[in-house]
């Protein structure tokens, strides 16, 4: 019975949904102010539960000795960070953000150095025994070319510039043509969901 | 030239209408097309039947369900592939609101295993072999901290039984115990995952991408960062082929051929409404 | 006070992150590890600011009656019912992602189709843009268009009816020129992101703080 139910609800909302194809309406309204308000509803209960709750006060049940102890540290980093609702002392949640943003960048540094600049580099270190691998050489170098604006854009930088360009369009193409893929997957899904389990049309 | 300008100005809502049509009739008549396999898809497979019977396969389910009928498939062939070699699944999330897809999917290919299942150790066991670990915040700083210890982060499970209790769990405390960490990515997850898990700890990952990202996985794939890749709709009906388990992947390429073609032909139609007009304002 | 504090707290922890990326043995490993936990802890407690920022716009405007305020007022008690049952779920199952709880009874029949929903829309959307604007208008365009077709067709099954050469091209063009100006791509933001990031953990960048 219950799956009856919310399979009618899920229509519904997935039609009031679809209905905004043809102009904004109070349907697509209703449907898209209850999301934002469930879904904001669940952030807070899931921040709760697979972060405050076993990452501060189970641990803080389960440690002995200073390591309880040390948990006040990020709680009351976490605590800092909720003082922006108080434009009085808001400034003090600069000390959380800039204990995120330290975290983040020395984090990014090593990140980027060891996962994605040596390898990528060292993928495109090939011997130019193959028209493919020209291409991608000349594609590699010719993107960069492109984007590296210290210089005049005259010459055989001009020229590199050009080519990068030319490889450029051809990646945006083919991304086009997969967020095409991907959004028509949606609808898919969605039409599958209407045909099968709502209207039964196909067994 | 009455036929050039109307080309040239199709009401959009005639355009959404053409789409729905095209999507809706072969998923009504359930028209099939063969799937040819592609490399990186087939890599991603031969990833996870090389492994040993009984390794330790981590899933890790970054979308929602914005992305969801792309994700999905892919996790349940990977999951059913799994299974089929007693390979053990570690669940996580980096997407809190996609997490219920991880348990909806285990639970549809778990009931499948012990239905057919002969004898105990043929069926698929919570804690023996598949845990769901959860959620927990912090993407990059998690990602780095579980190459140490996974106990820091995640001293329960999702439902907080702690997990030297689970019997999977007892001989799991960093990627050195991984052997195979499966990426579904909606977002920048999986790039994280490749800088923090793969290039630091040398985990071997497999990536399931949404369309929208995996353009962008291609680079990795060369540089052997990432053993195989899934891409959208359709690498979740090559990996459904390859698992001779059809589903919502291989039942959707028509409906995604057609709807391809019929945006084309827009394209040609906005194209030679657009040239014939600029010709004509040109004379 | 108000900026050199944090400035150190910045370049401590950067630092500190960067060294025990080179040196991870004790202390310096579990000085690591203690302040990527802290980082996930914190992390958490963003998530508070946004929705009470969206929570309280909306109840002011319910209070003061503001146009619109019915739907306002739907947001509100979308956020309270919800909170009500995921609390009760969470008490009753010892989990906040139990199949066939009242809970994952919001998530699957009103998340899900939301969402998806919200995200299917724009299959719709991109073809009437793709109609509208996607114009063979210089070489530049040409290519992107011509690639886009090559792609669209050779990535899923009809391509191969047409032409049976066609995948094959389509993924030559992903592997190759395609991939080779992604990976242009992120090697620039890989060298911006690290020039950033040393920015920021010297104090020269200090937008954050704004």
């Amino acid at each position: 019975m219950m799956h009856v139910i919310g399979t009618w609800i899920a229509a519904g909302l997935t039609l009031a949904i679809f209905s905004f194809l043809y102009k904004d309406n109070p349907f697509y309204k209703f449907a898209e102010h209850l999301y934002v308000g469930v879904s904001a509803a669940f952030a807070i209960l899931y921040t709760w539960a697979f972060d405050v709750y076993p990452m501060l006060i189970d641990r803080f049940q389960l440690e002995r000795g200073a390591e309880r102890w040390i948990l006040l540290v990020p709680t009351v980093f976490g605590l800092l960070m909720l003082t922006r609702w108080f434009p009085k002392v808001s400034w003090l949640s600069r000390w959380a953000i800039a204990l995120t943003v330290g975290i983040a960048a020395g984090l990014g540094i090593t990140g980027q150095v060891q996962g994605i600049l040596l390898p990528q580099i060292a993928g495109t270190l090939l011997p130019l025994t193959s028209a493919n691998n020209i291409i991608l050489i000349v594609g590699v170098i010719a993107t960069l070319v492109y984007f590296y604006f210290s210089v005049a854009q005259k010459g055989a930088v001009r020229l590199g510039s050009r080519l990068g360009m030319v490889f450029i369009m051809v990646a945006f193409g083919a991304s086009f043509g997969y967020t095409v893929m991907a959004r028509i997957s949606l609808l898919i899904g969605r039409l599958h969901f209407l045909v099968f389990d709502w209207l039964h049309l196909v067994k | 030239m009455k036929f050039f300008d109307k080309i040239a100005t199709i009401d959009r809502r005639i355009i959404y209408l053409a789409l729905g049509i095209v999507v809706l009739v072969p998923v009504i008549f359930k028209l099939v097309l063969p799937i040819r396999v592609s490399e990186p898809v087939r890599d991603a497979y031969n990833s996870i039947d090389r492994l040993q019977d009984g390794s330790v396969v981590m899933v890790s389910i970054d979308y929602d369900a914005g992305s969801e009928p792309e994700i999905q498939p892919m996790l349940l062939s990977i999951l059913r592939h799994c299974f089929a070699k007693h390979h053990r699944v570690i669940m996580t999330g980096q997407w809190a609101l996609g997490l219920p897809f991880g348990e909806i999917a285990m639970a549809t290919v778990t009931a499948e295993r012990n239905r057919a299942a002969r004898t105990p150790a043929d069926s698929v066991l919570y804690g023996r072999d598949y845990v769901d670990l959860g959620y927990r915040p912090g993407q990059r700083a998690l990602m780095v901290g579980l190459g140490r210890e996974f106990r820091d982060f995640f001293a329960a499970d999702y439902r907080n039984t702690p997990v030297d209790d689970l019997p999977l769990m007892r001989g799991v405390h960093n990627y050195s115990n991984i052997d195979l960490l499966v990426g579904l990515e909606a977002g920048n997850s999986g790039d994280e995952w490749i800088q923090f898990a793969g290039a630091r700890y040398g985990v071997k990952i497999i990536i399931g991408a949404t369309g929208v990202i995996a353009p962008d996985m291609f680079h990795y794939m060369q540089a052997r960062q990432i053993k195989g890749l899934i891409g959208g709709l359709q690498g979740a009906a090559e990996y459904e082929t390859l698992v001779s388990h059809p589903g919502t992947g291989i039942a959707g390429m028509v409906a995604q051929s057609w709807a391809h073609l019929l945006l084309l032909g827009f394209i040609v139609l906005g194209n030679v409404g657009y040239f014939v007009m600029r010709r004509r304002a040109q004379s | 006070m108000k900026k050199e504090i944090p400035l150190a707290i910045t370049f401590l922890t950067g630092v500190i992150i960067v060294v025990t990326f080179f040196i991870p043995h004790q202390p310096l490993g579990s000085m690591q590890q203690r302040l990527l936990i802290w980082y996930s802890i914190v992390l958490g407690f963003t998530t508070l600011l946004g929705v009470d920022s969206l929570m309280g716009s909306n109840f002011r405007k319910v209070l003061r009656r503001s146009p619109g305020w019915g739907y306002s007022l739907v947001v509100i008690l979308g956020f309270l019912i919800t909170m009500v049952t995921g609390l009760w779920s969470w008490i009753a199952t010892k989990s906040l992602i139990t199949l066939g709880s009242p809970f994952m009874f919001i998530y699957t029949w009103m998340i899900v189709p939301l969402t998806a929903t919200m995200f299917a829309l724009l299959a719709f959307f991109i073809a009437s843009a793709a109609y509208r604007a996607f114009r063979a208008r210089t070489l530049e365009a040409t290519l992107l268009l011509v690639t886009a077709a090559i792609v669209m067709l050779g990535r899923v099954p009809i391509g191969a009816k047409i032409w049976s050469q066609l995948p094959a091209i389509q993924d030559w063009v992903m592997e190759i020129p395609q991939m080779a100006a992604k990976r242009g791509i992120f090697i620039g933001v890989a060298m911006g992101t690290i020039a950033m990031s040393l920015r920021v953990i010297l104090g020269l960048e200090r937008t954050y703080l704004s």
